[in-house]
């Protein structure tokens, strides 16, 4: 028997695996003394020996040795099963820029497509067609959805795109006062005033009263931007006419800072006079994914595309005639306009985009709007089904589209860890969004709960949410 | 060669090739066609004129693509058949890191338990999140010797602004904000960009005869009103700063600051560390050293990691080991503020923290040696065709130039470039580090094998030859890909960025 195996046992010899971590090197021990051999040298360590000793690591790095891949798939099992908040254990009825909307299969294997996936910023268009044509389309539904004619290839998210207005407007008029409503986002009045401080920028914030901007409460002259938010981050339709009549009239660059699947339905900005559109595109195919990575909407008017940060596609043809894309007007850009660019921007979130594209086209003209509408009716349904309950009131009079505020007996934050236990993700508390006090809520601002439903939410689950929160409010 | 092995990332073979142009999907549509699905909710109907009053209405339609749900997987698989990517074969494209992404750490990005958390849910409810977080920072510490960290720039350049902004908020709160900031004259674009939005002006330091920060005129530059310094280290032309320590005492003695672009901190994973090498402010490219898809141009990750003196000023809020065990988010006491619209690119701060822990400390020092041992045979390989900029021994990537094959024969370091692409091999970065003639950016990067390098090689040696042989047809290279070189002036002098320009 045991010479029946031994001409296998020759063919291969000896295997003893060094180790059971595979770190996808491809280089054999063997691979290892041909190259250094070629180089002139007989160990790794002598390709460092220029580095001074002295700065050198005499021990390695101070962490655990490398695991196999199902050993860490482990480590990350307990991290999953402690997000009690992942959407399978809780119904999501948080938004604030974060929205649970339908991701089909389709969208999320184009998505994941490795073509996309592991290639870096098109810098040679002849082997970069695929991104740069899918960036183009995206511009183009940036463009239509903001009613704008330039939208650029993408910015990191909403709050970093309007930090990006920001500078757009005081490189257009020189001036750097911020005229900013306090219904823009918490979060993205927080990052404008973080980036502020190297710019220079005066970030005035305006009061909300009944959740509308009262912009007659502050000294608007001298404003390089006036900065609104559509809907406002309460929910709130605000008339934007009042913002637009106050650029206008100072010679501001007018920001909106809009809801791009409102916009469906909505006033685009181009049609309420906006300059400078940004938004947080997240909606379009991105999973809520913790916060990011997001993605960043920008749509300018034509004059000012010289300002325009970040990068830009076009469409022009090749040596042989053909339909071609590359990126253009780069004469803006940090890498070649350096201490004078635009904006400081290399990597964004290309992924990002092309997924919004694929999304986008999967929707179609009739999915968006459907999708805006449904958003709408399970919002004002549960609204009114909210309001029926003592404790409960509207935390503003005005109408709203798909995202509302309540005013509780209680306080909000612990209202939603009781509303967790029975399932739901009931909102978010906005004096958690606020960090505190802000000028967005006149008072009590800890008993506000923000509320929202997309397409996704049932009738059942919004029945459920009302029980839930009645019996959260009440006991 | 040692084995008669072929080349597993050569990419020539590819079905990358089709010549017809994909039409957009704009001109594929057809009213009435969709391919949309949404959930059954039994939700009232109600008219959107009852919900939302007639001023805030669109009196006109936003016309979308109507495709077929099969024609939408035509287009973009079509599409993603004229992309070139590094799944599909080597990306020495220096400076930027295009190594293979473990499918592992997708895998683990893709999992509900992370990507269906909505980022504003109580701390209680993302406690795996948060303890993922503190996890992640804590070892990002470790690799570059700094004290704490911020997780929350979405790519290097925000990471720059941040760490700029913190240096400002240190010397602000010493009551004496400073003026400029010192760029070695080879830095990437976004140093000098980043340092303008941070509110300083940029002082440009000469490299010398080696490729090296000029100690010399570095210190003649500084004085009381500098803020600090921007360095890569390596540099950007792949050479270790070796006086680094003579540099961080000149500039700390004049109460400066030392930034770290961690650009190229995958070169040195596990061998040196920014910290000890006297850096104050580090900011790292996750999806560079750390592995993380680069998604066609992002999403990317910049983490800020600071010394102890600088943590107080880190943006917030930051997920922290609380008392009693549990995890909370806190803002330190002096904050400069929030840098993203949440808590920064968390997929890709889970895909990075994966990365790191398959590694461990052993593995990333691997992955240090590896690259820097690829890089310097790939250009001690091509010493006779592509001689280095500056031939000694490099770091992870080695500038090249092709100033021979201009001078010789007319064919510039594009037209290498371009050529490239016909061979099945990405492009290196042309054209940078500005201070080198005709330069060619190679960074093979440690995922490559023996034999890639070597079929990377040769395809180079042919294209040399061509430049011999019919520079003509080189400067029309390439013809073979998805598209031939573009008219990049008709693009900015007739600007189409959209369907609807196009008049189509």
């Amino acid at each position: 028997m045991v010479a029946k195996f031994l001409p296998r046992l020759f063919l291969f010899p000896s295997y003893e695996r060094q180790s059971d971590v595979a770190d996808y090197l491809p280089h054999t021990t063997e691979d290892l003394e041909e190259m250094l051999g070629f180089l002139g040298m007989d160990s790794l360590e002598q390709l460092f020996a220029h580095i001074p000793a002295a700065v050198r690591l005499t021990q390695g790095l101070d962490l655990e040795p490398g695991q196999t891949e199902p050993d860490v798939a482990e480590v990350f099992a307990r991290y999953t099963r402690a997000n009690k908040a992942q959407a399978t254990n809780l119904t999501c009825f948080a938004g604030a820029g974060a929205y649970d909307h339908e991701v089909p299969a389709v969208v999320k294997m184009l998505g994941s497509r490795s073509e996309f996936v592991t290639a870096y910023t098109p810098y040679q268009p002849e082997v970069a067609q695929g991104v740069l044509q899918a960036i183009f389309e995206y511009q183009t539904v940036v463009s239509r959805l903001s009613g704008l004619p330039i939208a650029n290839a993408s910015l990191y998210d909403g709050a970093t795109a309007l930090v990006e207005a920001l500078n757009m407007a005081s490189g257009a008029n020189g001036r750097s006062k911020m005229v900013i409503s306090s219904g823009v986002h918490p979060h993205w009045r927080q990052v404008a005033r973080t980036f502020a401080r190297g710019t220079g920028h005066d970030i005035v914030e305006v009061p909300l009263v009944d959740g509308v901007t009262n912009w007659g409460s502050v000294d608007v002259s001298g404003a390089s931007a006036i900065v609104a938010s559509y809907p406002n981050y309460l929910g709130v339709l605000e008339d934007l006419s009042v913002a637009k009549s106050l650029a206008t009239s100072h010679d501001a660059l007018f920001v909106l800072g809009a809801d791009p699947v409102a916009a469906g339905v909505l006033k685009t900005a181009g049609q309420w006079g906006a300059d400078v559109f940004v938004g947080e595109g997240q909606p379009f195919g991105t999973p809520l994914a913790f916060g990011g990575p997001y993605l960043g909407l920008f749509a300018c008017t034509l004059d000012q595309i010289r300002r325009l940060p970040g990068r830009i596609v076009g469409e022009t043809v090749d040596s042989n005639d053909r339909r071609s894309f590359v990126t253009t007007l780069r004469a803006r850009e940090q890498d070649i306009r350096r201490e004078k660019a635009t904006s400081n921007v290399c990597t964004n979130q290309t992924l990002m985009a092309v997924t919004a594209a694929i999304q986008l086209g999967w929707l179609g003209t009739n999915g968006l709007r459907e999708v805006a509408t449904r958003c709408a009716q399970g919002a004002h349904f549960l609204c009114d089904e909210a309001l029926k309950i003592d404790g409960v009131t509207a935390a503003s009079s005005q109408p709203f589209f798909r995202e509302f505020a309540l005013r509780l007996t209680r306080n909000a934050t612990e209202v939603l860890s009781r509303m967790a236990g029975d399932g739901v993700l009931g909102g978010l508390a906005v004096s958690a969004l606020t960090g505190g006090d802000d000028v967005s809520v006149h008072s009590g601002i800890e008993n506000v709960l923000l509320v929202t439903v997309t397409e996704r939410r049932t009738r059942e689950q919004i029945e459920h949410y009302v029980d839930v929160l009645r019996k959260a409010v009440n006991s | 060669m040692r084995s008669q092995a072929l080349p597993g990332g050569r990419a020539a073979s590819a079905p990358i090739l089709g010549h017809d142009t994909e039409p957009t999907i704009f001109e594929m549509s057809v009213a009435g066609r969709s391919a949309f699905q949404l959930r059954t909710t039994g939700v009232p109907a109600t008219s959107l004129d009852e919900l939302v009053p007639s001023e805030h209405r669109n009196p006109e339609v936003i016309a979308l693509a109507e495709v077929s749900e099969r024609d939408l997987v035509g287009h973009f698989t079509r599409l993603s058949h004229r992309q070139f990517s590094v799944d599909l074969g080597a990306y020495p494209l220096g400076s930027c890191t295009m190594k293979y992404n473990p499918k592992f750490c997708d895998a683990i990005a893709a999992d509900p338990g992370l990507n269906s958390v909505h980022p504003g849910a109580p701390a209680e409810l993302v406690q795996g999140w948060l303890e993922l977080l503190v996890t992640l920072e804590e070892k990002l510490c470790v690799i570059t010797g700094m004290s704490a960290a911020t997780l929350q720039p979405a790519a290097g350049a925000a990471g720059e602004l941040t760490g700029l902004l913190l240096m400002r908020a240190y010397h602000e709160a010493n009551g004496d904000a400073r003026k400029r900031v010192l760029i070695p004259d080879s830095a990437h674009g976004t140093n000098p960009a980043s340092v303008t939005l941070g509110g300083y002006e940029v002082t440009t330091i000469p490299s010398n005869e080696r490729g090296l920060v000029d100690l010399e005129a570095l210190k003649a530059a500084l004085g009381p009103d500098v803020a600090g310094i921007m360095l890569t280290n390596p540099n950007t032309l792949g050479l270790f700063e070796e006086e680094i320590t003579e540099i961080a005492t000149a500039v700390h003695d004049v109460g400066g600051l030392l930034y770290y672009d961690g650009a190229n901190l995958n070169a040195i994973l596990g061998v040196v560390r920014p910290g000890d090498m006297g850096f104050d402010i580090v900011h790292m490219n996750l999806h560079k050293t750390f592995a993380t898809p680069h998604g066609g141009g992002g999403p990317g990750a910049g983490p800020v990691a600071v010394s102890a003196r600088l943590a107080d000023f880190l943006p917030g809020p930051k997920a922290t080991r609380g008392v009693g065990g549990a995890f909370e988010w806190s803002t330190p006491s002096s904050s400069i503020g929030r840098v993203h619209g949440w808590h920064g690119n968390a997929m890709v701060l889970a895909r990075a923290l994966a990365y790191i822990d398959v590694h461990g400390g052993d593995g990333l020092k691997r992955v240090a040696q590896h690259a820097v041992l690829n890089a310097n045979w790939l250009r001690h390989r091509l010493r006779d065709t592509l001689p280095a900029a500056y031939d000694r021994v490099c770091m992870h990537e080695c500038v090249l130039s092709a100033s021979n094959l201009k001078s010789k024969y007319g064919v510039r370091g594009l037209d290498v470039a371009k050529a490239l692409l016909e061979e099945g091999f990405h492009s290196p970065t042309v054209y940078f580090p500005l201070i080198v003639d005709e330069a060619l950016m190679f960074e093979p990067t440690e995922t490559e094998s023996l034999q890639t390098l070597e079929s990377l090689a040769e395809a180079i040696e042919r294209i040399a030859q061509r430049a011999i042989d019919d520079p003509e047809a080189l400067r029309h290279a390439p013809q073979s890909t998805p598209v031939s070189r573009v008219d990049e002036a008709r693009a900015a002098r007739h600007l189409i960025s959209t369907e609807d320009a196009a008049g189509r």
